[in-house]
């Protein structure tokens, strides 16, 4: 008997989350691609000094009705909460935003820690993670204030600098379709950073738009294999 | 009369640079625009950073997805032969060399091609996002950037005081006066906006302007 990963709510999904956890959050800027019923789940269930990685920091509600004119949830509540303790990614604050989001506001009260990671650096930090690779050399970032503190090596006559593996103990996905067993698909640019995601946490947490049975999703469409996936709820829209 | 070039006509200006079967990536902001203005004739795929590769013009109201947007964060539309990927395997494409073209915006260029696009003054975590891989990795860089800040001060400079995205990658700058390339002599001036002269322009530059034997003015 395959063990059941299906949970009926997202609050239950994410109830065993502990205080001090690393935890990735999918998605790539607004909300396409956040897992948004997880994340607002986790407000809830109140877990403290996290470390968040995700490739924005989120704007908060207020500011999402900017985007979005009736708003919608993401990051931000997360850290207006004061559940983050260090926030890693390469977009924490949006340049064109005023500097009212959640994040910069309790940055610049050196209440929550950033780590900036160049975009690409930061997928692939999280595919090394994935993998099992103790990091990687990219030219990413030569020149700037990217490589201080890294390693720099010359590999046939370009400089690269020394990246190192990113992993966590959960990771909160936004897919479209599951099957039972956990293969997954997604839908459009809300792929992003999900299925590295998936691959890179001890435990990951799965929101779908539609659960179906095996068999049901074509095995040569499968983005993440099942393996991979530990929780799923289903939160039809 | 002598008038600065809006947005829209700048990224007229820069789309001219699209050549047939390109592989382009428009960053965050004005350079978007960009494509609105694809060269008749010419066929040319979008990649945006977020996974997509070959999307169409930005969505109207009902059809707007997000679920299906370009990087910066604008709902497009679906052209047969799009595809998407994950993250990791778009960042792939950008280092590797796979992208023809990068348009950026700047807050500034310096002399050497040096370019800052992303760390602002008094907002330490503003995000750089995927600047700095596709400025390192793209092709052919180029620049879209208003010339001027809004005190009036040089943008193109000799040593750029914002943080760096990557150092000698610009080939290119289009501005609202002026088309500039960076050159190993220094930087070129080829093109004028309508009535402006080339000493007109060095004023609001800081670094010395090279005048292109060939200067004109900016065709539309």
């Amino acid at each position: 008997m395959p063990v059941n990963k299906i949970d009926e709510t997202c609050d239950r999904a994410v109830a065993d989350i502990v205080d001090g956890s690393t935890i990735m959050i999918g998605g790539f800027g607004s909300f396409g691609g956040l897992p948004i019923h997880l994340i607002v789940a986790l407000a809830k269930q109140g877990a403290k000094n996290l470390t968040i990685i995700a490739n924005q920091g989120g704007v908060g509600f207020e500011l999402s009705k900017r985007i979005k004119p009736d708003g919608y949830q993401d990051i931000g509540i997360l850290v207006q909460n004061g559940q983050v303790k260090t926030f890693i990614g390469s977009v924490p604050v949006l340049g064109g935003m005023p500097p009212t989001s959640p994040l910069e506001i309790l940055h610049n009260e050196r209440k929550v820690e950033i780590e900036m990671v160049p975009q690409g650096t930061l997928a692939e930090r999280i595919r090394a993670g994935a993998g099992g690779l103790g990091g990687f050399y990219t030219s990413t970032g030569v020149g700037t204030r990217v490589e201080i503190g890294k390693e720099k090596r010359v590999i046939n006559g370009r400089e690269y600098l020394l990246e190192l593996p990113l992993s966590a103990d959960f990771a909160l996905i936004k897919a479209h379709k599951a099957d039972t067993l956990g293969n997954l698909v997604y839908r459009g640019t809300a792929r992003c950073f999900n299925p590295i995601m998936a691959m890179a946490a001890k435990t990951t947490i799965v929101e779908v738009d539609q659960l179906v049975q095996p068999g049901e999703i074509d095995p040569e469409a499968v983005v993440t294999p099942h393996l991979y996936v530990n929780r799923i709820v289903e939160v039809k829209r | 009369m002598k008038m600065r070039l809006d947005e829209q006509t700048i990224a007229l200006r820069a789309a001219k640079e699209f050549e047939n079967g390109m592989v382009i990536n428009l960053g965050y902001g004005m350079p978007g625009l960009c494509a609105n203005f694809i060269p008749e004739g010419r066929t040319v795929f979008f990649q945006g950073e977020n996974g997509i590769l070959g999307y169409g013009p930005f969505g109207v109201d009902e059809e707007k997805d997000y679920e299906l947007i370009n990087a910066s964060d604008q709902p497009v539309t679906r052209l047969p032969g799009m595809c998407f990927f994950d993250s990791a395997a778009s960042f792939d494409m950008i280092r590797g060399g796979h992208i023809d073209l990068v348009i950026l915006g700047a807050y500034q260029v310096s002399e050497e091609g040096d370019l800052a696009n992303w760390g602002r003054p008094g907002r330490p975590a503003t995000g750089m996002g995927g600047g700095i891989d596709l400025a390192s990795g793209g092709k052919k860089l180029m620049v879209m950037m208003l010339h001027t800040t809004k005190e009036g001060g040089p943008r193109i400079v000799r040593e750029c005081t914002f943080p760096l995205t990557a150092r000698n990658c610009v080939k290119t700058i289009f501005t609202d006066i002026a088309v500039i390339d960076v050159t190993k002599q220094g930087l070129v001036l080829r093109e004028v906006a309508p009535a402006w002269t080339a000493e007109e322009v060095q004023s609001l530059t800081e670094p010395n302007l090279i005048v292109g034997e060939d200067l004109k003015e900016i065709e539309l």
